[in-house]
């Protein structure tokens, strides 16, 4: 049962860079608020890829048209519930996030480079990790679900902060190693369907499976709102469908594996520009 | 192929206004017996004729469960959108007050499958007009 | 939970302007149709059924949403301004609760 073969990989690129951008139509720009965000940029001198595009150029015109306005954008009232969320008190200390850190703008430029290694924590910390680290160490309150709808709230909130920014992942040093371990569960084969995250995403990007158009699978622009399920979704929820899709056993979200994963994903993303919370389907 | 796919869907993938589709109500009555019920619980036995109401859906909708859609009906005072493919077929029922500017609204509904949307306007002076659009629903292949 | 409705209205216009209105709020919107995965039985459904806006007290638009409407229900619609006033929106839901909010706008 072999969907997907090198020369699809072939006819997929050909077609890909003559026509899906057709989608949309050829001038079709990600201008959120006024503020125009590039969907695709060259691959950086490491990157396993040439060219780099944004999970919104795969999407039709609709879903594409929901992102272009915060308004429109269905995820923001998420992020409106954050704002009030950063403004209150919770836990023994008495205090809210803005208490400790003032306004949410000064989170400027966090997001486009997490995940990333915490050396006072000698591990690696993703905005999940960080958010819970102040909310259970400083605010003295109960740790948040890692996927739950108040955490990717806040991570909407943060990640909005960021918007425009460049995905800029550091892969070396200390955090060498979950990047292997990311890299290597990347182009592994799992599952009944025995496929890696690869031969979608990397080898028939642009091509259709099924109904669906294959992205490159960037996380520049999570958290997203998914059409399918109305609601922000977490990196690692996403890995864990996409595992389920393949009918292998998923790795735990908020575990070491999805941490690396999304390290491994994140720096194939550098050089795009996180778009705050994104609509996708 | 894919190249032509995509331009296909370039092309249809815009939002389609059709005005003169004919509805062809017993067709919807084929379809499901609700349909027709709803259409006749707003409309009573009126003629619905067809033409002067706009309808904008996709002509592909990406996913099922948030579907833009849009109507407009010049000079009706409430519109009935109903998706006849759906267990339930009611969708909405849209109002438009002294100070409404025109009688036209966007939202975004859920469809089970493929199916037709249909509007039936209820015009100032007692009459129906109508016009359906058809959406296809996708089922992704991995994601969906 | 919910926090307030997100609507989008300008905040000042002529008299006579059409201008368009849009209102996004965050509800599940529980359909009816889905069915709890471990008792196999429909989950009941609980949508905002009702929504409002009046503009100084004169009905702009009124909709009556069915399970059919996607969650996180977003209107988009116009009014014609008469006046200098307050816009306010009402959304209900079948379990009794009111979500409300109200805008102003200025002529000039």
């Amino acid at each position: 049962m072999n969907i997907v073969t090198k020369t699809t990989m072939i006819s997929g690129i050909i077609a890909l860079s003559l026509g899906f951008a057709a989608n949309a139509g050829e001038d079709a720009k990600l201008v959120i608020n006024g503020q125009e965000l590039a969907t695709h940029v060259k691959g950086g001198p490491d990157s396993p890829l040439d060219e780099l595009f944004s999970g919104w150029v795969f999407r039709t015109e609709e879903t594409q048209a929901l992102q272009l306005d915060d308004f429109e954008n269905p995820g923001m009232v998420f992020v409106d519930h954050a704002r009030d969320t950063w403004e209150t008190a919770e836990g023994t200390a008495g205090k809210s996030c803005a208490d400790c850190h003032g306004d949410v703008e000064s989170m400027a430029g966090l997001r486009a480079v997490l995940p990333r290694w915490n050396a006072d924590k000698g591990a690696l910390y993703t905005m999940e990790d960080y958010i819970n680290d102040s909310v259970v160490n400083h605010m003295g309150a109960e740790k948040w679900k890692y996927t739950g709808a108040k955490m990717q709230a806040m991570v909407g909130l943060i990640s909005l902060q960021s918007r425009g920014h460049t995905v800029a992942v550091e892969t070396g040093g200390p955090a060498a190693a979950a990047y292997e371990l990311g890299k290597e569960i990347y182009y592994t084969r799992v599952g009944q369907l025995d496929m890696a995250c690869s031969n979608c995403h990397e080898d028939n990007y642009g091509v259709y499976i099924r109904a669906d158009h294959l992205s490159q699978g960037q996380i520049n622009g999570f958290p997203a709102y998914r059409l399918k399920n109305a609601k922000l979704n977490a990196v690692h929820a996403r890995f864990k469908g996409c595992m389920k899709n393949i009918r292998a056993t998923p790795y735990k979200p908020a575990g070491d594996e999805f941490r690396a994963l999304e390290l491994y994903v994140a720096s194939r993303g550098n050089g795009l520009p996180i778009e705050g919370p994104s609509v996708r389907n | 192929m894919d190249l032509s796919r995509r331009h296909a869907l370039a092309l249809g993938g815009a939002a389609v206004t059709i005005s003169l589709i004919p509805i062809n109500l017993a067709q919807a009555a084929a379809h499901s017996g609700k349909t027709a019920e709803a259409i006749k619980m707003f409309a009573g036995d009126a003629d619905v004729a067809e033409g002067g109401v706009e309808l904008t859906a996709p002509e592909i909708a990406e996913n099922g469960n948030t579907v833009p859609i849009a109507v407009s009906a010049d000079g009706a005072a409430s519109i009935l959108i109903v998706a006849d493919g759906n267990p339930l077929p009611d969708v909405i029922t849209l109002n438009f007050g002294e100070l409404a500017g025109s009688s036209s609204a966007s939202t975004r509904i859920r469809l089970a499958g493929s199916q037709n949307v249909v509007a039936i306007a209820k015009m100032a002076d007692g009459s129906f007009k109508s016009a359906s659009a058809a959406v296809k629903v996708t089922i992704g292949g991995c994601g969906g | 939970m919910a926090s307030k409705p997100r609507v989008k209205v300008p905040k000042s216009a002529a008299v006579g302007d059409v201008i368009t209105i849009k209102t996004l709020i965050n509800h599940k919107m529980e359909s009816g149709q889905r069915k709890d995965k471990k008792t196999g039985e429909k989950i009941p459904q609980q949508i905002i059924d009702s929504f409002v806006a009046t503009f100084n007290g004169t009905e702009v638009v009124n909709f009556t949403p069915a399970g059919a409407i996607s969650a996180n229900p977003f209107f988009e619609f116009t009014m014609k301004v008469p006046a200098a006033g307050d816009l306010h929106f009402v959304w209900k839901d079948q379990k009794g609760d009111v979500f409300e909010t109200t805008k102003s706008i200025a002529i000039g």
